[in-house]
């Protein structure tokens, strides 16, 4: 169970400021990387989103940007992931849940947005009219405040996170239990969205929005921002993560993760470090929910569902674990070859899924990461 | 019974000796007064007479007319006088005399009630069965005397029953009491219908028959409620024993072998399928042995499903062993492809597979405790699995293998046993067993591609709360489960009732992260 990557020297003496330990977490090239990452979303995919003509090869088509956006969040999901699994050891089934919790408590604003545009004309959203509700439920409260819905987006996940870790880590449940145990909680989450009375839409969860801070919604220019909102939040995440990971906190995560007890002995406890990466994820995942939802316009509580859940993982177990470019790269190549084959071959979606998931298992456990890592060694010993 | 029979005899002579319909009571019917022709039908049905019994049928069809003062029987092709049945010319302008709901409630008790004096004894029966409701007090005479001759035990007390209900309105407070007392004895809600209004100081003057009433509905709702609670008993066990069948397989994969296999639930759906398979192979060439399908499906599914899980075994899940996590993403990669398989095979529409005629019904216990016969089969057909699962693990050599292989890997392959081997026979038991399972539940719920996705969340749940390694726990954590699950359905809903468990079960592992056995020694905190 090695997961390395390649470790910058830190300076050896003194307190190092935190803007330079952010700096020393990536590499030279990494930081082009990052570099030319932003500014083909910040700047070249706007150009020709909105300068090329539709007709042009160079146009870059609104179903793209959705299209890439969505797999952008994605790819922070699977970020998050690979942070509580690559680096934690821990795999959690549920991260669906915290993902769609983030969608629905920025849903939330978002329904309030549409003020009294609904198909009712209410104050209140169509699906409260529907069941005759006369006012907000409490939690609805301060729902029209953008503020207090970003806040939401982090603190829900945040709070769900810290109670179900604490109790599942303080009895040292790890291991297939605690998957079995987060798919259980994300599939009693489902259900309990799925109720009208639930106060969440029910079955349809929330749908139809018109704008978010007073702008349209599905205007070009507002679904640019939201692309290049995305594009900079993952790369943050990259950032920040890479920091993370090489930080003493994450050197004795990866400790906890290959050999537990041992770091006990030493005289960690090791509930702390697995709450704070647990709830960290967590947050993580509400922030790429409340950045998929008004780009693809819709949550419901199928979001939740264990199946989803688990696909996350086969993102991060696709690119290569316990690597940070790894989930990005996974989340992009699984979910492009989903949007091909469910418009080439629907049928055979769920069998080149299902294939995915052995043949990853099996012939490639560290990933096309790890693949590459391979080949290049491969190369290197060939030439000397 | 011979005595019985010919007491019954003697009686219906005597009875037909004084009948030929009264012929002012059969022009009575066609009175055009609702409260006269009610007066007719019971007088006629009083009269026990075989002829009048032919005229209330014909009444009841809406084949009796009336042309002037003249009645007759017309079955459109052929007219008879009502009272002679002879044949006879009718009139053209006769008049078909008309029957409202009131007439027709009327008219079907008469009927019941003329057929309580029939020599068959089941034709008596469900006569008796449908006097139980709507009972007009003009029917307490005809139902006093058919209880007074009656000697069936079965019968008798439905007819006792019956009689009460027709003589709570008589005008005689000890009648009254009389019917009070006796319809204690029936638990149903429908009684308990009846006897509300006799607890009404402003309906019901005698306080004799008004305290009995509250003693009477006291009694009936105990009753009633103990059913309805042996009825949440009762379907906890069923869900209990449907979700033992979902997890005794995966208490040896995941229990004993410790592998997790989340297409479990896909071999569940593997095993419907096949009994799917099975009752159409049956309809098609054994059509009247059709019946029989089911018994001949588990079998089948056993192997089917073995098969599938030896398959699953050497291609994927040996490659795995002691990587757990690994373990349960290819799996599920597995469950994928077999659900998919199965729409490519069966379509993505649920199939229909239905019950062998043996299987439907249930045997009633209380008015409100009816236990369908299909679930007491499955509680049965749950047992004799676990059985057989228990002999298997514990009384053969293979089972001592596995237990071998469990406890110590090398050592156990030391000394002989061919412990790679033995992995692929105890998987394929695992799945045949969940292809029993399947079977079971092709019985009672519906059959697609998807079904096996319900399971899987709920059989981990069992296996983890009943502690690896043995049955014992799994059995206690399928029953508990399903008993508890149902019970506070009762009060709380499905869903709630469904967060409820989790939450549950959660803290639970808090307190017994081993489950409710755990397993004691060296291997215990592996």
């Amino acid at each position: 169970m090695s997961a390395t990557s390649s470790v910058l020297p830190l300076p050896a003496t003194g307190r190092v400021p935190l803007t330079l330990r952010f700096f020393a977490a990536l590499d030279r090239k990494a930081w082009i990387a990052l570099g030319i990452f932003l500014a083909l979303a910040l700047i070249v995919v706007p150009v020709l989103n909105l300068m090329v003509p539709p007709d042009s090869v160079f146009h870059v088509s609104a179903y793209a940007i959705t299209l890439i956006g969505k797999i952008m969040c994605y790819a922070l999901v699977a970020v998050a992931m690979d942070l509580i699994w690559g680096y934690g050891g821990i795999l959690s089934l549920g991260h669906g849940l915290f993902f769609a919790l983030g969608g629905y408590a920025f849903g939330m604003y978002l329904m309030r947005q549409i003020g009294r545009d609904g198909s009712y004309q209410s104050d209140l959203p169509d699906f409260m009219v529907f069941l005759d509700w006369k006012e907000l439920p409490w939690f609805w409260l301060g729902s029209d405040s953008f503020g207090w819905a970003a806040f939401l987006v982090m603190a829900v996940p945040a709070v769900v996170a810290f109670v179900f870790g604490y109790f599942a880590f303080r009895s040292r449940i790890k291991g297939v239990y605690f998957s079995i145990i987060t798919q259980a909680l994300t599939y009693a989450a489902m259900l309990l969205f799925f109720r009208n009375e639930t106060g969440f839409g029910g079955n349809n969860g929330f749908t139809d929005f018109k704008r978010v801070l007073d702008v349209p919604i599905t205007a070009p220019e507002t679904r640019l921002m939201l692309f290049a909102l995305t594009a900079i939040a993952l790369a943050a995440t990259l950032v920040f993560s890479a920091w993370l990971v090489k930080s003493k906190f994450g050197r004795v995560l990866t400790a906890i993760r290959d050999a537990e007890s041992r770091v006990m002995f030493i005289g960690y406890n090791p509930l702390w470090y697995k709450l704070t990466i647990w709830v960290i994820s967590a947050v993580l995942c509400g922030i790429a929910g409340a950045l998929y939802v008004p780009q693809v316009g819709i949550i419901n509580p199928s979001e939740m569902s264990p199946a989803n859940s688990i696909e996350i993982a086969i993102w991060v177990a696709v690119g290569g674990r316990g690597t940070l470019i790894g989930p990005v790269i996974g989340a992009f190549a699984v979910n492009l070859a989903k949007s091909w084959f469910t418009v080439s071959f629907p049928e055979y979606w769920l069998f080149f899924l299902g294939l995915l998931f052995i043949v990853v298992t099996l012939l490639l456990p560290q990933g096309l990461v790890g693949l590459w890592k391979k080949i290049i060694s491969k190369k290197q010993g060939a030439q000397a | 019974m011979k005595k019985t029979l010919l007491t019954f005899l003697l009686c219906a002579s005597t009875l037909s000796a004084l009948a030929a319909p009264d012929p002012t009571l059969v022009r009575q019917l066609a009175a055009d007064d609702n409260t006269d022709k009610i007066e007719a039908i019971q007088k006629l049905a009083l009269t026990a007479d075989p002829e009048a019994a032919r005229i209330l049928q014909a009444m009841a069809d809406e084949s009796l007319f009336l042309a002037g003062e003249q009645v007759f029987l017309f079955d459109g092709e052929l007219a008879r006088d009502a009272i002679s049945g002879a044949e006879a010319e009718m009139p053209e302008d006769a008049e078909s005399v008309t029957v409202n709901n009131r007439l027709r409630g009327e008219l079907a008790n008469a009927l019941a009630a003329l057929r309580l004096f029939d020599s068959d004894r089941e034709v008596r029966l469900k006569a008796a069965g449908e006097l139980q409701t709507n009972v007009s007090s003009g029917m307490a005479e005809i139902l006093a005397r058919a209880r007074d001759q009656e000697q069936d035990a079965a019968i008798k007390p439905l007819l006792v029953l019956a009689h009460a209900q027709a003589t709570l309105g008589d005008t005689d407070p000890a009648v009254r009491l009389a019917a009070v007392n006796a319809l204690a004895a029936a638990a149903s809600p429908a009684v308990r219908g009846l006897l509300l209004p006799l607890t009404d100081p402003s309906i019901e003057a005698d306080a004799m028959v008004r305290d009995a009433a509250v003693q009477a509905m006291k009694s009936i709702e105990r009753t009633l409620a103990w059913g309805d609670t042996l009825a949440g008993i009762f379907s906890g066990l069923s869900l209990g024993s449907i979700l033992l069948l979902a997890a005794l397989g995966l208490a040896i994969t995941y229990g004993v072998m410790g592998i997790i296999n989340m297409a479990h639930g896909e071999l569940l759906m593997v095993g419907a399928y096949t009994a799917y398979v099975m009752q159409s192979l049956f309809r098609s060439y054994l059509p009247e042995w059709i019946d029989w399908y089911l018994p001949a499906a588990i079998p089948v599914a056993f192997f089917t499903a073995a098969a599938v899980g030896v398959l699953m075994e050497r291609t994927v899940i040996r490659w795995l062993y002691g990587r757990t996590l690994e373990t349960l993403l290819a799996t599920w990669g597995l469950s994928l492809v077999l659900i998919q398989s199965a729409r490519v095979i069966f379509g993505a529409q649920n199939v229909e597979v239905s019950n062998p005629s043996w299987m439907s019904g249930g045997v009633e216990l209380l008015p409100n405790l009816i236990l369908p016969w299909n679930r007491v089969i499955i509680i049965g057909f749950a047992l004799f699995v676990l059985f057989l699962v228990w002999v298997l693990m514990n009384k053969t050599r293979l089972g001592m293998f596995v237990r071998a292989v469990t406890q110590n890997r090398p050592m156990a392959g030391c000394v002989g046993v061919p412990t790679s081997r033995i992995d692929t026979m105890a998987f394929a038991l695992g799945a045949g067993i969940a292809g029993l399972g399947g079977v079971a539940l092709s019985q009672i719920s519906n059959v697609g591609p998807d079904m096996g996705q319900g399971y899987i969340v709920d059989s981990f749940m069992v296996v983890v709360v009943g502690g690896v390694g043995q049955l014992a726990g799994a059995v206690w954590a399928a029953l508990g489960l399903g008993i508890f699950s149902k019970l506070l359905e009762g009060w709380a809903g499905a869903v709630i009732a469904k967060i409820a468990i989790l939450v549950a079960i959660i803290i639970f592992i808090q307190k017994r992260p081993q489950g409710i056995f755990a397993l004691k020694g060296r291997f215990a905190d592996q």
